[in-house]
């Protein structure tokens, strides 16, 4: 028999902290290989697909930017939320509520143009994102209910409201009865970095001005402070004379807004109007970004660049290999797992033991 | 010979908690393990009890070597143990908690009867149905005591069980220990309480950093040349200039303070009156669990109360404010419980500086936008870690990277260097080797000596009567008046501290 | 027609009621494993495949506990023996769980299922008015019934029991006494594998005979929430589940009557009635704080 036993180490490994995201890269490649062999597929034209092919063209680097933009502005957020013992699972449904306010403007008032309309958009983003998270920190605060449960119960509500909208108040009339709102016009779609080369838009520079932005907030100044005191201690936050009600709201509600942000963003972007399904699950896709970054903002901004690769892969070996789209999630789940061991050897000194006698199994 | 070590040896990564320990008890007898804190007292016995594995070295019971692979190996061999800390569950009945360490298979209700025969027997009342969260300290260790003889042990561990008791609950506690000695069983008593030790014990072993130093029997020898066993050192002694009385505004003045239990398990305050004047330090003595926490966060303004005036510091309403205001007054606090209340354990001594500072220093500490002025700040904890001498392995190290009583200096002397005028503490010295006790004791009564006014919590009474002006007592959250210590004897203390003067005629007994 | 509704809402409330005590077991261990709704989807198409394949819809059933036992394996290596962040890991398991499930039933999408049958019980199925609904269910009803109460006993009145409690009131103290912690937090985590299994299986087996791809459709969550608003008792989870079970179906009665209101409207009845309930229930905070197994989510790595 062999076990494995852990004991923590007196301090952190600052080697295996750095390294951490790489071995669990390094394991779910190694784990994504066999699944392909078992799929009768050859490994290394599957990974060829899943992890090159998509950088070998500027257009399908657009596309990774595209891809890595809500990634990695929900992930900031998430980051802020997981820092602060906060655990927002609903980002999803702050992506759609954010995408659904935003989108009210163009839909709504198709006649009101002009270069205050983006703007206006991005902001009421925000604003519907803040709204949607706002329920869960309301309820925690006031009567302490588990914000992963109603957060997440959101997400269902947040998409059965979008499908509501779509198919009946704000469905397009010259739509054939498509469910979809009508088109934005010109100056409600959020316009290209650089229009020459591709169709990557600004949520791109959104995203990386937030992960730097926030990464200020969290290890430099006094709120960042009480938000990672908050998570790592509470009492001794209390002691420090720090609200827990108010990390809450602020982590919330900032997770959400950004969440939010990307949502409008993604609609404005890259999809020019809302339908029944806007999000190939960015908002749980941005958990795993999220420990991926090892709740690192800057960490992130590289985690939603890997975690958007895998997104294209998918599509990429699909094409080329018929490997089903659904991979791509294996992959992520499996991504995850391994983030989440790797981080134990941060902390803990892992061996692996031959027990000499059988039946000691406690370990 | 009942139990003997042949060097027993116990290494933690780089350090040797146990270093070849060679040690016998015989059958019959009260065998005091001395030590201080960190001397290696606990990993011994967790290794005679089986909860840890030696590392080398071997246990011989009764003359013959045995492996102790775990606590219910150790409890058929007959080893009982009655612990300080970490082993009743509060949420679960007497009867539950008894049945779960008891090897027999039966039912909890016929346990539960057995106990309370036993209890009454040894004159060790327990209620097998009461919930042990709602008992009193006192109470959850004759639960324990039960449990353990239940087992019909040859040999008693017990791990420092007077620092729960008053000094009547103690009495009789060794009374129920010469009377198990009676009955040919032994007791290896741990304590670091040396006229405890030398009054009941027959026989003890001094451990010293890892290290037996030194076998004596205590009855020949003082308390002096114990302590200097059991430290290698003689430790300065405190001195207390006398005080004047000053007749200004005490500094901290509570009234009619009552709150109802905040938690689960956590005691009601009742009309608690105090009052601290400047340059004296007052001490608060009771038995763990009588409300001393609920009292220091009622303090602290962790808990605010519902009028201004029922806690005034430096003569300024305090009552509705929180930790911050109540600090921007001049107040400091120290909690008792170091790593996750005084401080953050995963975060740097740096930011845990921040961490009650922030509010009171924020002009030196933050600057603008609310950035953190890193350099300024670690200027300030290199200031403090000199002052009081606070040993530490890296530049700027995690709390919970300290030994006990390093971060306690640290943590004392991050409200001394901002001179409060107001300090509350809870438990100074508790888990804190000899030599920083001294120096801690030492700071706190010069700071009143400075002019400040200083409240010390604390259930070690010796502490106490060291460092106190006047001493009050508390018992079930209600607050007794103080007297000037010269008034003060063991004996008084110890009855208030039984609940004596809150309900005449039941002393000793809390139900 | 009332039979028929309460026969359906009982359809709708097994799968609840049988993740939710295995969840049940596991918390009060102190293990808070948010992967049930994978665990379940893993259960859901691991047993509408190999019924599909081998026709045998108890084969079936099988699968579906092995596959819920199997993934919460995977979660009892992470959280117990690495020690890792026991709600990260949960998102883990269920993130995982999904993809793979789509994966795996990928090829089996649009293909009619096999279902597992109603036993009647001889004699008792013919009593009247509690006669079907009682004794002439599908056996995932019997056993869902059975475990409540099997569960209550084993926590409440036997040994063993008493110190899967103790372990999640207090692992120190446990691990002090010699309890093994470890282990049996192992075995409440695999048994709340087997029921997310089985509660996937009772989806693809009886409930609705096919497979689509997150089918669970949050089930998995709504269990959880079960468990806080049960309290961790086993008798306040039957309770609950039958709630939500109705609301299910009475939403689904609504939309067929077609009253008026949008679908998706009482489509989220039972995701807002979950928040509402969590609400109720997390109001009283001190009893809240009571019933919580003390050591609930915090990761235990002993002294050696």
């Amino acid at each position: 028999m062999i076990r494995i036993e852990v004991t923590r180490r007196p301090q952190p490994s600052r080697l295996l902290s750095a390294f951490s995201p790489l071995i669990a890269l390094g394991l779910t490649i190694i784990a994504g290989s066999i699944m392909f062999m078992a799929l009768g597929k050859n490994p290394v034209a599957a990974l060829y697909s899943y992890f090159v092919e998509p950088l070998t063209e500027v257009w399908s680097l657009h596309e990774l930017a595209i891809k890595a933009a809500p990634l990695i502005l929900i992930a900031v957020g998430l980051s802020v939320c997981y820092r602060a013992n906060v655990w927002n699972i609903g980002a999803e449904g702050q992506f759609t509520f954010g995408a659904i306010f935003g989108s009210a403007l163009p839909v709504l008032l198709p006649g009101f143009q002009g270069p205050l309309v983006l703007p206006l958009m991005l902001l009421c983003g925000v604003v519907g994102g803040m709204a949607w998270a706002f329920i869960p920190a309301v309820l925690k605060v006031r009567f302490g209910t588990n914000e992963i449960l109603t957060s997440l119960m959101l997400v269902y509500v947040a998409g059965l409201f979008l499908d509501w909208l779509v198919r009946g108040p704000w469905r397009s009339p010259e739509g054939f009865n498509f469910p979809e709102t009508i088109r934005f016009h010109e100056d409600a779609v959020l316009p290209a970095i650089w229009f020459a080369s591709g169709r990557a838009h600004w949520g791109f520079v959104f995203a990386i001005v937030a992960a730097v932005a926030v990464w200020f907030l969290l290890e430099r100044t006094l709120k960042g402070f009480e938000i990672r005191m908050m998570g790592q201690s509470p009492r001794a936050a209390r002691f420090a004379g720090f609200s827990s009600g108010k990390v809450v709201f602020f982590a919330l509600l900032l997770s959400g807004g950004l969440a939010g942000l990307a949502g409008i963003s993604e609609v404005s972007g890259a999809i020019g109007q809302l339908r029944p399904v806007i999000s190939p699950g960015y908002g749980f896709a941005a958990i795993i970004v999220a420990f991926l970054g090892r709740l690192n903002p800057l960490g992130i901004i590289a985690a939603g660049l890997v975690l958007a690769l895998s997104y294209l892969g998918g599509e990429a070996a699909q094409i080329s290999l018929g490997i089903s789209d659904k991979a791509a999630r294996v992959f992520q789940g499996l991504l995850l797992f391994f983030v989440l061991a790797s981080d134990t050897l941060i902390h803990y000194r892992v061996r692996l033991m031959r027990t000499v006698k059988a039946g000691g199994g406690d370990a | 010979m009942l139990l003997q070590t042949r060097k027993l040896t116990k290494v933690f990564g780089t350090l040797t908690a146990c270093d070849a320990i060679d040690f016998s008890i015989r059958s019959g007898e009260i065998h005091a393990l001395l030590g201080e804190n960190g001397a290696g007292k606990s990993t011994l016995v967790k290794m005679l009890f089986g909860s840890l594995q030696p590392t080398s070295g071997q246990i011989v019971w009764q003359n013959s070597p045995v492996t102790v692979a775990s606590p219910a190996a150790a409890r058929k061999l007959g080893l009982g143990m009655v612990f300080q800390h970490f082993s009743l569950f509060d949420a679960l009945t007497a009867a539950e908690n008894i049945t779960l360490a008891l090897d027999e298979r039966a039912p909890v209700a016929d346990i539960g009867e057995k106990a309370r025969a036993l209890s009454v027997q040894y004159g060790l009342p327990v209620d097998p149905n009461a919930v042990v969260g709602d008992l009193s300290v006192g109470e959850r260790q004759r639960i324990e005591i039960v449990r353990c003889l239940l087992q019909d042990p040859s040999l008693i561990i017990l791990d420092e069980p007077t620092s729960v008791l008053t000094p009547q609950e103690a009495d009789r506690l060794f009374e129920t220990l010469f009377r198990l000695r009676d009955e040919g069983r032994s007791i290896l008593y741990i304590s670091h309480r040396l006229d405890e030790v030398r009054r009941i014990c027959d026989a003890a072993t001094i451990l010293r950093h890892g290290k037996v130093v030194g076998h004596c029997q205590p009855d020949r020898e003082t308390p002096g040349t114990l302590a200097r066993m059991m430290v290698g050192d003689t430790v300065a002694q405190i001195t207390r200039a006398p005080h004047a009385a000053t007749g200004e505004t005490p500094a901290i003045l509570v009234s009619r303070l009552s709150q109802p239990p905040v938690g689960p398990f956590s005691t009601a305050l009742h009309d608690v009156s105090l009052t601290v004047q400047r340059g004296e330090v007052v001490g608060i003595a009771g038995v763990a669990g009588n409300g001393q926490g609920e009292l220091f966060d009622a303090l602290s303004g962790e808990q605010r109360q519902s009028l201004a005036d029922t806690v005034q510091l430096s003569g300024k309403p305090a009552g509705l404010l929180g930790v911050s205001a109540r600090r921007r007054l001049g107040a400091a606090f120290v909690p008792e419980e170091r790593l996750g209340h005084g401080a953050a354990p995963q975060m740097t001594l740096t930011e845990n500086l921040l961490l009650s500072r922030h509010a009171t220093d924020g002009s030196a500490f933050i600057r603008k936008g609310g950035v953190i002025a890193r350099d300024m700040i670690g200027r300030a904890a290199a200031r403090i870690s000199a002052a009081m001498d606070v040993r530490k392995g890296a530049e700027d190290p995690p709390a919970a990277a300290l030994s006990g009583g390093n971060l306690q200096k640290f943590l004392i002397g991050r409200e001394l260097d901002r001179q409060p005028a107001v300090l509350i503490v809870n438990q100074p010295t508790w888990g804190v080797d000899a030599g920083a006790a001294a120096r801690i004791r030492q700071a706190l009564i010069d700071l009143a000596r400075n002019g400040s006014g200083v409240l010390v919590i604390s259930q070690d009474l010796d502490e106490l009567f060291e460092i106190s002006d006047r001493i009050a007592v508390i018992h079930d959250g209600a607050l007794s008046a103080a007297m000037p210590v010269a008034e003060a004897t063991a004996e008084r203390i110890g009855l208030l501290m039984a609940g004596a003067a809150a309900a005449p005629g039941n002393a000793g007994v809390a139900a | 027609m009332l039979e028929a509704i309460l026969l359906t809402i009982a359809t709708a409330a097994t799968p609840l009621l049988l993740a939710a005590i295995g969840e049940l077991v596991a918390e009060r261990s102190g293990v808070l494993n948010l992967g049930v709704e994978g665990m379940m989807i893993m259960g859901a198409v691991a047993a509408f495949a190999v019924a599909y394949t081998t026709g045998n819809p108890w084969l079936g059933a099988l699968a579906g506990a092995l596959a819920g036992v199997s993934f919460s394996l995977l979660f009892g290596l992470l959280t117990l023996t690495l020690a890792t962040n026991q709600v990260a890991s949960g998102l883990a398991l269920t993130i995982l769980g999904l993809g793979a499930s789509g994966m795996l039933g990928e090829s089996f999408v649009g293909l009619p299922g096999v279902k597992l049958e109603a036993v009647s019980i001889p004699v008792l199925s013919d009593l009247p008015l509690v006669g079907r609904l009682l004794f002439g269910q599908d056996p995932f009803f019997y056993l869902s019934i059975l475990l409540g109460i099997g569960v209550w006993w084993f926590l409440f009145r036997s040994r063993a029991g008493l110190e899967l409690r103790s372990v999640g009131a207090n692992h120190a103290s446990a691990h002090a006494l010699g309890l093994k912690v470890i282990r049996v937090r192992y075995l409440a985590v695999m048994f709340g594998g087997l029921c997310a299994g089985l509660a996937g299986a009772q989806l693809t087996l009886v409930y609705t005979p096919q497979w689509v791809e997150n089918m669970s459709a949050g089930r998995g969550w709504i269990a959880l929430a079960l468990v806080v608003f049960a309290s961790w008792r086993p008798g306040r989870i039957v309770v609950g589940a039958y709630l939500f079970g109705a609301v299910s179906i009475g939403q689904l009665h609504a939309q067929a009557l077609g009253i008026g209101l949008p679908s998706q409207l009482l489509s989220a009845l039972p995701y807002l009635a979950t928040i509402a309930v969590l609400v109720l229930i997390s109001r009283d905070r001190r009893a809240t704080l009571m019933n919580t197994p003390a050591s609930l989510g915090q990761p235990f790595v002993p002294d050696r």
